[in-house]
């Protein structure tokens, strides 16, 4: 019966589940940033052997967020979960400058993907709590974000374990996936 | 009647099952859906079924296929429907081993596991427990840990579960949990005895796994607790006589609640009397019979059923249990019926006279609605009534036998098989009947049975032979069954040329040529050939139908016939002797491995056959009992013998190589008593001109580690030791063997027999009887074996003629000896032919080693092979 109205009711306003996927690499904070979206707290974590995926509610709006697992073994899959994708957060740690480059050609190769051609990317330069973090501009640019064409795309400084920059960003994003409906 | 119930099961089916004919390419297409946003649960959760009963029906999934599936059902997880999430996790399970990277779910079952929702726990462990390999249990254990002593008892038992199966994989990582283990254990509910099983599990060795996790898996249900804890102390302590008997004597006094338990234990006290030969004045005894008084009808019955299966039962013992079995006949439930009956038609024959007391209720039980229970009441009635009441019975059993199953109608073939033996005369009676039932549809198993029954009715009675194989004629005219058809091909070659008029067989073979699949051509060629080689008459017209067979379209017949013709036309008795009714008496496997060593060593000097091992215990002349129609399953393909391991056994020690092929191998002579510190058993290899004395060697001390473990033989003839071979090290309980060689007297080749005293010597390391790890010194220790004696049977190998006469014949006046002997010791004739043929050891052939009753003269004959290839026929009268 439940199932029933929410069918209903998305039916008639048209605001059917959102659905997003947070990716990055290993160790950028991937999981904490979905259990911080979703209960508003930081759990332990462990690294991710494949995924989670959690309903979360933001201003009414309900989002079916997947957190794919970021190590080296794991990110041939994260292709498998592209389709029907609205917006992709692309987490980075931003204190791990030696590995910015492995997560731009991460990042380049899954724009690349057909599947993905409409989402809406959100970059969280994350761990901004760090001291020696890169700034969100140095993040962009070591990304190549500037270079996009044809993609609507915003960059953050978030620290998942303090709750900063997760609100405005998340604001970006709710605005960002309305106007494009 | 199978033809039938297929139908009907068709009719049926298409109505019930939805599920009947599922496409695995549009079910698989179907999948595709879980790819879809919003999930709809319903229909997702009928698509998972479909493909978890594609699985289960044993559709094959080839990798891609099956991991797009996995991946899309992945996506599942985003529901938070229970009965989906639920259906997940069987699917995980179910396509663990066929879909590539399975390990993508780990982290969603981590978390599942370990979350609010206790009934996705459970299940989520044991479905990430399939998924994870010993590199990933690592990121687990943790959880594992924690879920093992959880409150949760679903959980707890879950982990544990899981644990034992994962000790197979990876034991070291599994062996660190045991702390949580013992804390499950010592925990106050049910848990408390899964914990302990588990501790236990790590104390046993590794061949005892796969028969505790079955236990341990039902060791959460309270019932069975016991039951199982029961089974699996038995299984750690079987091997220990002392530990089982003081654990029945535990239980036995404190008693137990589970029903299952006492049956079990009903079991293992039957057992263990069995194997002390215990007399029935023993508590064990005393148990059984007080167990006829229990509440429980399941443990009443176990314990009748156990005194009634035991040997040597008088029949005081035997009555409290029949009367038992007796009230069961009358009993409302249908299963208590049946098993009380089936129980009294298995030890119909053994105790006639207790049975026939239960006549009256098992007259009542002929009419039952439950066809199974009146068949075995009839069959019962069959084994144990007089033989006038057999025509009333079979009329009875006729009227329904078209309505059982397969499965009893061999039960009623085996009962129609014991009352021929009973009742000769009767065999009439039996062969009509039975004949009508070959005429009935029915499965290979039935059909093997009544052609069993009647090939032994043509043996036991002269008189029938004609009928029964005109019976067997006409069955094999319209014969599905490879197996029988050629069985009876043989059978018609080897009794047919000694009818009165063989003539008439030679039809009903040769249509087997015209008709039939190739290898009933090449068994029915077999048999014209042995028409052709008895009966001069025939002759000239099986020439004529063997040269037509050579035109066959398959190799083997025309090779079959082709050879046979070349036979024939030579008319020399002692050739067809030789090649047609006796044929190789060589072992097969032997054989083969021969021919291939000679492929492999060119040589000039063509192949000897002689080099061959003899076959060992002939299969069909054997059969010496009829009873056990349906449990003598013929092997598929020669298996090798015993004789043939040790033959390889024996050709993989570097100083045995050059003794040349492997004689015969005697039966394992005990050289200790039963229940010594050391268990020693010998057997004897034969070779050319040496023997191979292999003893096998337990050490049954679990404190001590022998070493260099070897045999002195000390010959009272002129039989000189040649070499030992020492077993290096005998841990506990670890069965090793030493070899002595000896090299028979080549100047008194009639010097056969000897004595040998023997005594083992070895090299004692104390050890700790609980590690295991020995003492770093030791010392020289022997004990004093019993004699071993070597006889004219070891130096006999049994081979089997099937047509004596012919084989006599072909030996020949000349090499004929006669001697009488008289054997002052024996009393009945039955005696002696046993005493003869054990002494000998030669193989009786045609049936000669049964002595007809009452009858003050026999002949026996034996057939055997010396060495070095002599073949001795012995004619043997009294």
């Amino acid at each position: 019966m439940g199932g029933f109205f929410s069918s209903l009711f998305s039916g008639l306003f048209g605001t059917r589940e959102m659905r997003i996927l947070i990716l990055g690499l290993d160790g950028a904070g991937k999981t904490t940033i979905l259990y911080r979206l979703q209960v508003g707290e930081v759990v332990t974590t462990i690294p991710t052997i494949g995924f989670n995926v959690e309903t979360v509610t933001y201003k009414n709006l309900k989002f079916q967020v997947w957190d794919l697992g970021g190590q080296t073994s794991i990110r041939p899959y994260w292709r498998c979960y592209y389709s029907n994708t609205d917006a992709v957060i692309y987490v980075v740690d931003s204190s791990d400058r030696d590995r910015m480059g492995i997560s731009k050609s991460e990042l380049v190769a899954m724009l690349e993907e057909e599947e993905l051609k409409k989402a809406i990317l959100v970059v969280f330069a994350n761990k901004q709590d760090m001291e020696q973090a890169m700034t969100p501009t140095e993040v962009a640019n070591s990304l190549g974000l500037p270079a996009l064409k044809d993609r609507k795309w915003q960059i953050f400084k978030t620290s998942a374990t303090k709750g900063t920059g997760l609100d405005e960003a998340m604001e970006w994003l709710v605005e960002s996936l309305k106007s494009r409906q | 009647m199978i033809k039938k119930f297929d139908k009907k099961d068709e009719e049926a089916g298409s109505g019930s099952n939805p599920f009947q004919h599922l496409e695995k390419s549009a079910v698989l297409q179907e999948a595709r859906i879980f790819n879809e946003t919003p999930i709809n649960p319903r229909r997702c959760l009928h698509i998972l079924t479909k493909i978890i009963y594609l699985l289960n029906q044993g559709e094959h999934f080839g990798t891609t296929e099956a991991t797009e599936a996995f991946f899309a059902m992945t996506r599942l997880f985003q529901s938070n429907d229970q009965t989906l999430r639920r259906m997940c996790y069987l699917t995980i399970k179910e396509m663990a081993n066929i879909s590539e990277d399975v390990i993508i779910v780990t982290s969603s079952l981590t978390k599942d596991m370990t979350g609010k929702e206790d009934v996705y726990r459970g299940p989520a462990i044991r479905a990430l427990c399939r998924i994870t390999d010993t590199t990933m249990l690592q990121a687990i254990e943790r959880y594992m840990k924690q879920a093992i002593v959880d409150k949760v008892p679903s959980v707890s038992s879950s982990a544990l579960v899981s644990s034992l199966h994962m000790v197979k994989m990876s034991y070291d990582v599994v062996k660190r949990w045991v702390n949580e283990a013992q804390e499950a254990a010592s925990s106050d509910n049910i848990m408390v005895q899964v914990g302990m099983v588990l501790v236990w599990l790590f104390i046993c060795p590794p061949s005892c796994f796969s028969f505790i996790y079955p236990c341990l898996y039902h060791v959460m249900f309270p019932m069975h607790l016991q039951y199982h804890a029961l089974g699996l102390l038995y299984h750690l302590r079987k091997n220990d006589r002392l530990a089982v008997t003081k654990m029945l004597n535990k239980f036995t006094k404190s008693g137990l609640k589970s029903p299952f338990a006492y049956c079990m234990l009903i079991r293992i006290a039957s057992k263990l009397l069995e194997e002390t030969e215990g007399g029935h004045d023993s508590p064990l005894f005393d148990f059984i019979e007080s167990c006829l008084r229990n509440k429980h009808e399941m443990v009443v019955y176990e314990a009748a059923s156990a005194i009634v299966h035991m040997p040597n039962c008088t029949a005081r013992e035997l009555a409290p249990a029949v009367s038992v079995l007796q009230l069961f006949c009358s009993s409302p439930k249908a299963a208590l019926r049946y098993a009380a009956v089936r129980t009294l038609n298995k030890v119909a024959m053994k105790h006639p006279s207790a049975v026939t007391a239960c006549n009256l209720d098992l007259e009542n039980l002929i009419t039952d609605s439950n066809r199974s229970i009146a068949t075995l009441a009839i069959t019962t009635l069959l084994k144990t009534g007089s033989e006038s009441s057999v025509d009333r019975l079979m009329k009875q059993i006729s009227s329904f036998v078209s309505e059982i199953s397969d499965e009893f109608k061999v039960v009623v073939v085996q009962a129609i098989s014991a009352l021929c033996q009973k009742y000769p005369r009767k065999h009439s009676v039996m062969m009509n009947f039975l004949s009508n039932m070959l005429r009935d549809d029915g499965g290979f198993e039935y059909k093997r049975a009544i052609v069993d029954c009647i090939i032994s009715i043509i043996e036991e009675n002269p008189e029938s032979k004609e009928t029964g194989l005109a019976h067997l004629c006409e069955f094999i005219e319209d014969c599905e069954h490879t197996v029988l058809a050629t069985k009876i091909l043989h059978l018609l070659g080897k009794e047919g040329p000694r009818t009165p008029s063989p003539s008439k067989y030679i039809r009903f073979i040769f249509n087997r040529v015209v008709l039939e699949s190739e290898a009933v051509r090449a068994a029915a060629v077999s048999a014209l050939a042995k028409f052709g080689a008895q009966n001069d008459d025939l002759l000239p017209s099986v020439l004529v139908l063997m040269q037509r067979c050579m035109m066959d379209s398959d190799d083997e017949v025309r090779d079959r016939a082709t050879f046979y013709m070349n036979v024939l036309q030579q008319k020399q008795k002692a050739l067809n002797a030789a090649y047609i009714f006796n044929g190789l008496s060589v072992s097969v496997p032997g054989l083969e491995k021969s021919l291939h060593q000679y492929t492999l060593e060119p040589s000039e000097k063509p192949f000897d056959m002689k080099t061959v091992p003899l076959a060992t215990a002939p299969i069909t002349e054997q059969k010496t009992e009829i009873a056990p129609v349906a449990t003598s399953k013929l092997p598929e393909k020669p298996a090798p013998s015993r004789q043939d391991i040790y033959q390889e056994q024996l050709a993989g020690i570097p100083e045995f190589q050059s003794l040349g092929p492997l004689f015969k191998s005697s039966e394992p002579v005990q050289l200790t008593e039963a229940e010594t510190e050391y268990v020693v058993r010998c057997i004897k290899h034969t070779f050319a001109t040496h023997m191979v004395f292999q003893f096998d060697c337990t050490n049954t001390l679990n404190d001590q580690l022998l070493q260099r473990v070897l045999v002195q033989m000390e010959p009272s003839e002129a039989y000189e030791v040649v070499h030992h071979v020492p077993a290096p090290s005998l841990p506990y309980n670890q069965p090793g063997s030493s070899y002595t060689l000896v090299r028979l007297p080549d100047d008194d080749p009639t010097a056969v027999s000897c004595t040998f005293s023997c005594t083992m010597k070895y090299l004692v390391r104390d050890c700790d009887p609980n590690t295991g790890e020995p003492d770093d010194d030791g010392y020289d220790d022997e004990y004093v074996l019993e004699d071993l004696e070597v006889t004219v049977a070891d130096h006999i190998q049994k081979v089997l003629k099937p047509n004596f006469g012919a084989a006599w014949e072909e030996v020949g006046d000349e090499f004929e000896k006669e001697e009488t002997f008289a054997l002052a010791s024996v009393r009945t004739l039955e005696e002696a032919v046993n005493n003869i043929v054990s002494f000998l050891g030669m193989q009786p052939c045609e049936r000669s080693d049964k002595v007809p009753e009452n009858k003050n003269s026999h002949v026996l004959f034996l057939a055997g092979m010396n060495l070095p290839d002599i073949y001795f026929i012995l004619k043997g009268s009294e």
